[in-house]
């Protein structure tokens, strides 16, 4: 009876245990297909708004017009139909509010009702017209030629330079300046946490006496714990006006005030990590290179580090991805302009701060909110590349230490 | 024949309390020594005083005379790295790098500047031959030592050690890990390395002490109760607590 009971309870437990596991891994699926579903959603849109549209007039041999195409035309960058494939025209740019210095009010009408009209002869007397309008004025009895936009290419997305999601009449949806600030901001922040992160990680396993040690770890422990609006807040106060004075800037946010902070927030992941990857390395190995006259150093450089490398690695991918993800911080110091970055002095924006900052104001459902889902599922990967790529070296160090 | 190791009342404190006691022992070059005696009686510790390994413990506090080849070996200038070129160590559980085979061996002279791929070739090899290891792994050089068995691994550490041409083997329990038939191997080679080196050898096995050393030395509680030939020591121990430990009444 009391072993059937013991059975029992042994699978209850082996269920509860089955169960968890199950939802654990259900979640992540979930939220991945979320973030991939509501982001490539971002394919199946034009980047003009929904009921507007663009009208010529109806000799136009033009069809479509890319976003980019759009927005030169409509900031007068280009000015002749030529340029985008037309005939040798000019380009006029007819605005609705404008529409009363062409029309009296009688021809338009008390509420507007002869509009569509107006809007008709006006496309149909000037071969130059391009108008943003919306798509109540050209249903019926609408003379000219409505524009097909076409849909928001992958390719267009992550290679184009401009990141403007709110723009009329099209919105710019180039992640390419974001997508290298995030790298250019990741880059400054392991290149500064990693040398420093490493020397102490070794001077606390290797050098330190355990007096010291018992001091400095549960220092740099702490600071895992600070929150990253404090970071980000120390970053706006400390480092971006000491920046600014330092180099003579403009402004002193810039990549580097983020690299630093990024650097700083990274430093208790890598340090902790990489200390006890050092420490497993086994006395017998560290008296064995001793033994053999090797000093301290030789024996660290030669035996510690490399028995305790893929620790470092795991360290230093978590480091990274710490900065990478890393939003508020950053957000705060960076100075968030979406441009491609050229220097480490310049202010540029992250992918997560784009999200963090524009989700608030996004219409749920439109263009510029799928666009910011498919700007995370794009971090997703980045982040996915690294540790696929960190994991296949380390396993590749494994095996030749094996 | 002149002694190449000689400790002359020599104390070890850990601390407060003290692990060797008034040790006065020599040793002859090309002989074969075991130290013998139950855990915790300071063999070990002893061993290590020859090469300096108990400087890596903290709060260690050594008195009397220590020399090796002559010199004395705890004075403030001595090289340490010199005289651990002189005075190799084979540990207990094999301890190969995780590097190749033929980084393992290499560690050595790389570590003291030799760097010439020719040299290092050479010297691997006889390091190798010498600690009868070269037939099995002369065609995997190149794979890591941990591809090994403990066995020969075991003789991996030993070729490595050999591999900077001490002129003494300190060798502490180097088969109580093992195999009998690594065991055996090992036991032959210590008697064949015998001609080139002076090894002492700090073992629980009596058996092993009886098969493979010159001289014994048998150690109770941090002091050295009994020194003479093995074949003597063991057939007739002069002192009561040496025959109670090698008839197994204790230990």
């Amino acid at each position: 009876m009391i072993k059937f009971l013991k059975s029992i309870f042994e699978k209850l437990i082996e269920g509860t245990l089955f169960l968890s596991s199950t939802i654990t891994t259900l979640a992540i699926v979930l939220i991945i297909i979320f973030l991939f579903k509501e982001g490539i959603g971002t394919f199946n849109q034009t980047p003009i708004e929904d009921g507007f549209s663009l009208v010529v007039n109806k000799n136009n041999p033009i069809n479509e017009l890319s976003a980019p195409e759009i927005k030169n035309i409509f900031d007068q960058n280009i000015t002749n139909w030529k340029t985008v494939g037309g005939k040798n025209d000019s380009i006029t740019l007819f605005n609705l509010d404008n529409i009363g210095e062409f029309y009296s009010d009688s021809a338009i009408g008390e509420n507007f009702e002869f509009l569509p009209q107006c809007i008709s002869d006006y496309t149909e007397k000037n071969p130059g017209v391009v108008a943003f309008v919306s798509t109540r004025y050209t249903e019926k009895g609408f003379t000219g030629k409505i524009l097909t936009t076409p849909k928001v290419k992958v390719t267009e997305f992550i290679s184009q330079k401009e990141w403007f999601p709110t723009a009329q009449p099209a919105a710019q949806l180039g992640v390419l300046p974001l997508i290298l600030g995030t790298l250019w901001v990741s880059f400054g922040a392991i290149l500064i946490a990693l040398p420093l992160g490493l020397s102490t990680s070794i001077y606390m396993a290797e050098i330190a006496s355990p007096k010291i040690r018992n001091i400095l770890k549960p220092l740099i422990e702490l600071l895992a714990g600070i929150p990253s609006v404090v970071y980000g807040f120390f970053g706006l106060v400390v480092i971006v006006p000491e920046i600014q004075k330092l180099f003579n800037l403009p402004v002193g946010e810039t990549a580097l005030a983020g690299s630093i902070v990024l650097a700083i927030m990274a430093l208790p992941t890598i340090i902790t990590i990489s200390e006890d990857a050092l420490r497993t390395t086994p006395k017998s190995m560290k008296e064995a290179s001793l033994a053999l006259g090797a000093n301290k150093w030789q024996t660290i450089y030669r035996v510690v580090i490399p028995y305790s490398g893929s620790g470092i690695t795991a360290a230093t991918i978590l480091g990274i991805g710490r900065a990478i993800g890393e939003t508020m911080a950053v957000l705060m110091v960076t100075g968030n302009a979406a441009v491609i970055p050229h220097s480490f002095l310049e202010p540029v924006r992250t992918i997560p701060a784009t999200i963090a900052a524009e989700l608030g104001e996004a219409p749920q459902g439109g263009l510029h909110y799928k666009a910011l889902f498919a700007l995370g599922c794009i971090l997703f990967i980045i982040t996915m590349a690294i540790n696929l790529i960190v994991g296949y070296i380390s396993s590749k160090k494994k095996y030749n230490a094996k | 024949m002149k002694n190449i190791i000689t400790t002359d009342k020599v104390n070890l404190f850990y601390g407060e309390s003290q692990a060797l006691k008034d040790i006065t022992l020599d040793f002859l070059p090309n002989t074969v020594t075991a130290l013998i005696g139950p855990s915790g009686c300071g063999k070990s510790t002893y061993l290590r005083l020859f090469n300096r390994m108990n400087d890596l413990i903290d709060n260690v506090k050594i008195t009397g005379n220590i020399t090796v080849e002559g010199e004395n070996i705890y004075q403030k200038d001595t090289n340490i790295v010199e005289l651990r070129r002189k005075v190799g160590m084979v540990f207990q559980k094999p301890n190969p790098f995780p590097k190749s085979i033929f980084e393992n061996v290499a560690y050595g002279l790389r570590v003291n500047g030799v760097n010439e791929m020719s040299v290092l070739k050479e010297k691997v090899e006889f390091s190798l031959k010498q600690a009868a290891l070269w037939d099995e792994v002369k065609d995997k050089l190149k794979k890591s030592a941990f591809e090994l068995s403990g066995g020969q691994q075991q003789r991996l550490c030993i070729a490595r050690a050999l591999a900077i041409e001490p002129s003494i083997v300190l060798m502490d329990e180097p088969a109580s890990a093992l195999d009998p038939i690594s065991t055996a191997k090992i036991e032959e080679l210590i008697y064949e390395l015998k001609s080139k080196y002076t090894i002492v050898i700090v073992t629980h096995n009596l058996q092993q002490a009886g098969r493979v050393s010159d001289y014994t030395a048998f150690f109770y509680l941090g002091e050295l109760i009994e020194k003479g030939i093995t074949k003597e020591l063991f057939i007739n121990p002069k002192n009561i607590k040496t025959q109670n430990y090698i008839t197994g009444r204790f230990g």
